[in-house]
């Protein structure tokens, strides 16, 4: 895992974001156990209370969930519903952004439909 | 709750004053960032409540104890500083049995863990180690003894940058394990920010800000763009800083930040660091 200190996102949220990533990417597995308040908050050198809330966001989101005694493991089915609120969220992060940079620099939603196709072919 | 509660404290020295009027309050189980610029009166502030110096007015209470000539409430207390107060030819093994004594515990186990890490030769005299592995052994100490309040002030000094990171891991995992008050001191600020619940600045021997380091990231904002765009945009604004280079200016604000600014500027966060110079220049 690796913080931006300098973002715009605070920490609490990184990590959130970090431990979901690796759910997705499958290097956290569904039900498998994620690294500890203790190890991510020694590895990464921040406050537990700042991990602990990062986490809970996970719970919230019914991404992990707590096992008396044992620790926070991955829900199963995690890694569909994280690819499901990407793909919902994927126009507000990725969409807008683009072409407000694109309106800035005077491209066509023409030019864009023909990058975004040569894209896909490369 | 159990905490260190310091009301109204005054101490002045040879009539110029260092802390004026100051009230502030370390609650149990959280790691507190005490920051000022040299003379800013921290080291005061933490000999105060340490016995070591007097107040001129004011009280401080130890989980509702007097602090004052009491040795129950000092008890709670481990404060590491520059200042060595082990005899110069004490060994540093002896250093650690004393403080078992005196503490009334010592993590043995954990000492070790530690010894091994940082590599330290418990068998040198006080008065022969580096100032780096001056400060280490008193480390070793204030993470092993079994005490509620552990005072550390600029506790890197003399630390070489991966003895530094190996001290933050360390402080972490110790933290977690056994929760207990901690006060960092230190200049380092960008390397203890993420370490830090909460933050009290001292500026001129007052209470500058005391508040959860998350409220206090988002207090402000730091906006960069044209010099005159900036100048006309922070009208009426709380200005706390300007940065400017060339035509481009970067004003630090304090404040809510206005909905869609990011459109016209670039907009960032404020770190620890640049809100704590900015606030604390002249």
């Amino acid at each position: 895992m690796q913080l931006n200190h300098e973002s715009e996102v605070p920490i609490y949220v990184q990590i959130a974001q970090q431990i979901e990533d690796a759910i997705f990417m499958g290097a956290f597995e569904e039900e498998q156990q994620i690294p500890s308040t203790t190890e991510i908050s020694m590895q990464l050198k921040i406050n537990p209370a700042t991990v602990r809330k990062g986490i809970n966001r996970l719970v919230e989101e019914d991404m992990v969930y707590k096992k008396r005694g044992l620790g926070m493991f991955v829900r199963q089915g995690a890694r569909k519903r994280i690819q499901e609120k990407r793909q919902k969220e994927f126009y507000q992060n990725y969409i807008l952004p683009l072409i407000s940079e694109a309106k800035k620099l005077d491209l066509s939603p023409q030019e864009l439909r023909e990058w975004m196709e040569r894209g896909y072919e490369e | 709750m159990n905490a260190i509660e310091v009301c109204k404290v005054s101490k002045s020295f040879g009539g110029t004053p260092v802390l004026q009027d100051i009230s502030v309050r370390f609650e149990e189980g959280k790691i507190y960032g005490l920051l000022g610029r040299n003379g800013a009166g921290k080291s005061t502030l933490l000999n105060l409540i340490n016995n070591r110096l007097f107040p001129d007015s004011g009280q401080i209470l130890i989980d509702g104890q007097r602090a004052a000539e009491n040795d129950a409430a000092q008890g709670k207390i481990y404060f590491m500083s520059e200042k060595t107060l082990y005899p110069r030819d004490m060994k540093i093994k002896h250093v650690f049995r004393w403080s078992k004594d005196f503490y009334g515990g010592f993590d043995d186990a954990y000492a070790q863990h530690l010894i091994q890490a940082f590599g330290l030769d418990v068998n040198k005299k006080v008065s022969q180690l580096s100032t780096g592995y001056s400060s280490i052994y008193k480390l070793i100490t204030a993470l092993c003894v079994p005490v509620p309040y552990v005072f550390l002030d600029e506790p890197v000094l003399g630390l070489d940058a991966t003895h530094r990171d190996l001290f933050y891991k360390l402080l972490m995992e110790t933290y977690v394990e056994r929760p207990r008050t901690i006060i960092l001191s230190t200049h380092l600020i960008e390397e203890i920010a993420n370490l830090l619940e909460h933050v009290v600045i001292l500026n001129h021997g007052m209470v500058c800000r005391d508040q959860t380091c998350e409220e206090l990231l988002q207090s402000g904002y730091m906006v960069t763009g044209k010099a005159s765009e900036i100048d006309a945009f922070i009208q009426g604004k709380e200005v706390l800083g300007m940065d400017a280079i060339g035509g481009l200016k970067t004003a630090y604000l304090l404040g809510e930040r206005p909905q869609g600014l990011e459109d016209a500027f670039e907009v960032a966060p404020l770190t620890l660091q640049k809100l704590f110079v900015k606030l604390t220049s002249e």
